[in-house]
């Protein structure tokens, strides 16, 4: 089954009033979850849509239902809540869950009034099927909880299969129960690093080492602060200290101010070297040390998903995120947005910042007393985000790990060289041609996995201010418009020329109010 | 050694018994159960790597692992450029591998 639809036999909640406002949510892992509950609570009609065949995001991602277990939860943090949360939507004839959806795009639906609804297209069915139904939806309001996938930097090596990003040992581990390798090696930057090496201790491999780019100075000036705010995010101190544990009870050495620098093999990994880094993350000649590993999960931070907001026409930050206000609303009128899209602060600020989402999206103020728990909890959490980043945030010496060889844009297989030489030749004239002349960040992926890498080797990047490349060059360039980053994507995921060709728009447009309610 | 399945009887999930299922890749038969995306059976299986690009002709495997990367696509049952780690695994699905060349002009 990859759509679902609540059993008609099931108990309303409270079904909609006829006419109630609509809500459409896209992405249903935490923030989107508790979107879709809050703007039940205020009486909308939801649809919940998502592009996997399951709730649950990749925070919550988990074994399918022909998998059952006795004791699934031990691998979740808030399990319950997940459960809960999802069930209470599922049984509510109030609530739509539509899975296997992927958007494809949004477009206003007049272009001369910024308050004219927007048109949200999707692909209905298995993923890259090539037999998907079209559906449109124009809801009152937009809640988008589109998450974010793991950075990883290039390093020489790191296209070898065996190479993976650390959400995907996370995702093998929870959804699959696979083990990616038997000698695994941990690397990159982030607090997620310490869940992705329990969850790989947890499938019954050996976790040789996580090694965080960051030293402690920065962890220090991250982390401590305030710490009074901790006392505050004591659930989150609570998931750390349980990290901390498994990593005491699986013995796994935590070490900073290291990095995976270099990945050996021929047709896989075979092994990775291990370096010191300074301060700004360029390695420390001699400290080099060759790990024998049949695995290395790498993650250098988030990349938000931003393809939806920008088509919506919503505002960034300087720091490339959604701007929103305390309602969550964005720039653009009745489109909200919560969770990693709006910076990367973790569960518990995405929690809180779908229950104001789908609260205020559905016709409700921030000011309402049934969302103070949420506002609290908001304030508390919103702190995280500033202090991933001062702690773990990329530092620009990550560039003298590159060689020329060095792959950068993994679709089109552009090495470093060729994007150094092309700068060098063409002095370097913006993002757009230089994507067109070396075609890096033009392939399948849609440059989500290379493009802001590409931007700050360009120097067109937020983060490349300064940035010092291995060539010895300096890159100083301003900081491109939404327009010109690789975040834009007209068309959101890759899809089949036929499916677009054999759209019905007469069949295929439904107004999210105007489905079968009782 | 390569990627492999938690034995279901040291997993401390306490998992219930699956349907098996079996796919081919390429011709082989890989073993899985139900439930498993192409990825996850053939990662357990043994293989590692499935596509070879299209310049240099180098493997490539599961890299994202969450729909991103668009690295291990596969063609399934006839059907171009799925993501192995998307896709759920049905029995008797025909895998194949995919190298696509460049033409000429391109190279």
């Amino acid at each position: 089954m990859t759509s679902q639809t609540t059993p008609p036999g099931s108990a309303p909640v409270s079904a909609p009033a006829t006419g109630a406002r609509s809500v459409l949510v896209v992405g249903a892992g935490p923030a989107g979850l508790a979107a879709a509950r809050a703007a039940r609570e205020r009486g909308a009609s939801v649809v919940l849509l998502d592009a996997a065949d399951a709730t649950g995001g990749q925070y919550w991602r988990h074994l399918p239902p022909a998998r059952p277990s006795a004791k699934e939860r031990v691998l979740h943090h808030g399990w319950s809540t997940y459960r809960s949360l999802h069930e209470e939507l599922e049984r509510d004839s109030g609530c739509e869950i539509v899975l296997g959806a992927q958007v494809w795009a949004i477009e206003r639906t007049d272009a001369a009034d910024s308050t004219a609804p927007v048109a949200v297209h999707v692909l209905v069915g298995p993923p890259d099927g090539t037999d998907r139904r079209g559906r449109t939806f124009r809801p009152d309001a937009l809640v988008l909880a589109t998450g974010a996938h793991d950075r990883t930097l290039p390093f020489p090596g790191w296209d070898l299969p065996g190479v993976f990003t650390a959400g995907a040992a996370q995702a093998f581990a929870k959804g699959e129960r696979v083990a990616l390798g038997e000698r695994v090696v941990i690397s990159g930057a982030g607090p997620f690093l310490l869940p992705v090496a329990a969850s790989v201790a947890a499938t019954g491999a050996k976790v040789l080492g996580v090694y965080e780019a960051s030293r402690v100075p920065a962890l220090v000036k991250g982390w401590l602060p305030r710490p009074w705010q901790l006392v505050g995010a004591a659930k989150k101190g609570g998931e750390l200290a349980g990290y901390v544990g498994t990593h005491l009870r699986h013995r796994i050495p935590y070490v900073t101010g290291r990095a995976v620098v270099a990945a050996h093999g021929t047709d896989r990994v075979e092994a990775v070297t291990v370096a010191e880094v300074d301060a700004a993350w360029s390695p420390i000649a001699g400290t080099e040390r060759r790990i024998e590993v049949d695995a290395v999960c790498v993650s250098h931070g988030f990349t938000p998903r931003l393809e939806l907001p920008i088509a919506a026409g919503c505002e960034l930050t300087p720091e490339r995120f959604v701007r929103v206000d305390d309602g969550q609303a964005t720039s653009v009128p009745g489109v909200y947005a919560a969770g990693e899209i709006t910076g990367i602060g973790g569960v518990d600020a995405a929690l809180a910042e779908g229950e104001i989402a789908g609260h205020v999206a559905a016709g409700g103020s921030r000011r309402d007393a049934d969302l103070a728990a949420a506002v609290g909890a908001r304030r508390t959490f919103t702190g995280f985000a500033t202090r991933i980043e001062a702690a773990h945030g990329i530092r620009p010496g990550w560039t003298s790990w590159l060689e020329d060889e060095t792959i950068v844009c993994r679709c089109e297989e552009v090495p470093y060289g060729r994007l150094r030489e092309t700068r060098e030749a063409t002095c370097a004239s913006g993002l757009r041609s230089m994507k067109l002349t070396t075609r890096a960040g033009l392939g399948i992926c849609q440059g989500r996995v290379c493009g802001r890498t590409v931007e700050e080797l360009i120097g067109g990047g937020a983060a490349s201010a300064g940035l010092e490349t291995a060539a010895g060059g300096r890159l100083d360039r301003p900081t491109p418009a939404a327009s010109v980053t690789t975040d834009r994507r007209p068309i959101a995921s890759p899809l089949r020329i036929g499916e677009l060709a054999g759209r019905d728009p007469d069949t295929t447009t439904h107004r999210a109010s105007e489905k079968g309610h009782p | 050694m390569a990627a492999r399945m938690v034995p279901a009887k040291r997993d401390p999930i306490r998992p219930a018994p699956a349907n098996p299922i079996v796919i081919s890749i390429d011709g082989d038969p890989v073993a899985g159960v139900e439930g498993q995306t192409i990825a996850g059976v053939v990662l357990a299986g043994g293989r590692l790597a499935w596509r070879r690009t299209s310049v240099d002709g180098r493997p490539r495997g599961l890299f994202c692992g969450i729909g991103v990367c668009f690295d291990c696509i596969v063609t399934v049952n006839g059907e171009r450029d799925v993501r192995a780690c998307q896709r759920r695994a049905g029995d008797g699905d025909v895998v194949s591998s995919q190298h696509d060349e460049l033409p000429e002009a391109a190279r």
